[in-house]
């Protein structure tokens, strides 16, 4: 599988995101810098974290707006699988390609810890390896992951199916005590509704390999290899 | 081509928990402040443009707000111009 791991300034999570998918999976992927414009002969987009622009106005608000953005938005309506993840997250809702908006955390603390997910639904690119109901361990970083939705887009969501992780307690009950951001329903990662474009707060890329506490985030990056595999 | 100047103010919907703002009104009523039934936080822009009259001004940076400077997902704006 053929992955493009977008560069914007201020991305920090790049290096770790190729580092897995070349070295531990085997996967062809490039860093691309946010001024390109195509990215035909990808099979997967991977907007990875950091801070875009410096988080100036509002996170991902500036970088939605790169060059690179409209060949997201073209790969996305293709039906390729994109992922977005913690700042990638940011940008894929400020880039309206999700619904809802990451606010600041309800503490007013940046984050980085590691938490439990439970995964919701399975019939998706990037948890299609997974059970329903499984718990993940990995880890978050950021000040800005509160999910928000107006009633009406988070109604949507749930019948839909799209809500993909919710944070949870080691035991996969989903609590107030385990939400580390005040996230609206302990919401941790939805796709969109043709199921293709996922984004998520906690850091796959952060957690594949035992000397670095854990390897649950390899269960994301197989599922989209599985899923390739399928098509 | 005249110049104004727009000030722009932004702030989360009322709908949308704003913990900055909680957190101020409760540091307001720490200092005596009893008063203080709500703070909301924002964010305040000063721009300078230019522009062929102040209807013109006024529907670009209505533009500006929609596409960028606001997400109205979460939040709202609202604006005045001056003319220099």
């Amino acid at each position: 599988m053929r992955f493009a791991v977008i560069v914007f300034p201020g991305t920090w999570s790049d290096y770790d995101c190729h580092y897995v998918l070349t070295s531990i999976l085997g996967q062809e992927a490039d860093l691309v810098w946010h001024r390109q414009t195509d990215l035909a002969g990808y099979d997967c987009v991977v907007l990875p974290g950091g801070f875009s622009y410096g988080d100036y106005l509002r996170p991902g608000a500036i970088a939605r707006f790169s060059p690179v953005m409209e060949a997201v938005v073209k790969h996305a309506q293709a039906g390729r699988p994109v992922i977005g993840i913690c700042n990638g997250f940011q940008i894929l809702c400020e880039a309206g390609l999700l619904p809802g908006a990451l606010l600041r955390n309800e503490h007013l603390q940046y984050r980085c810890q590691w938490v439990h997910l439970r995964v919701e639904v399975c019939h998706n690119p990037f948890t299609v390896a997974c059970s329903p109901g499984q718990v993940l361990r990995m880890p978050i970083s950021h000040g800005e992951g509160r999910y928000y939705a107006d009633p009406e887009t988070l109604d949507s969501l749930k019948r839909e199916g799209r809500i993909v992780f919710r944070y949870c307690d080691p035991k996969g009950e989903v609590t107030r005590q385990a939400n580390p951001n005040g996230s609206l329903e302990n919401i941790a990662g939805i796709v969109n509704r043709e199921g293709n474009v996922l984004g998520m707060m906690p850091h796959p890329e952060r957690a594949c390999e035992a000397l670095l506490g854990g390897e649950d985030g390899l269960f994301i990056w197989r599922s989209l290899l599985r899923w390739a595999g399928s098509c | 081509m005249a110049r104004f100047r727009a000030h722009v103010y932004i702030t989360l919907k009322p709908t949308v928990n704003d913990p900055q703002g909680l957190t101020i009104q409760g540091a307001l009523k720490q200092l005596g402040y009893e008063g203080v039934k709500s703070v909301r936080a924002g964010k305040y822009f000063v721009l300078e443009l230019e522009a062929l009259s102040s209807q013109e001004a006024e529907k670009s940076v209505e533009e500006m707000c929609r596409r960028l400077l606001a997400n109205p997902v979460i939040e709202e704006f609202r604006f005045r111009i001056e003319g220099s």
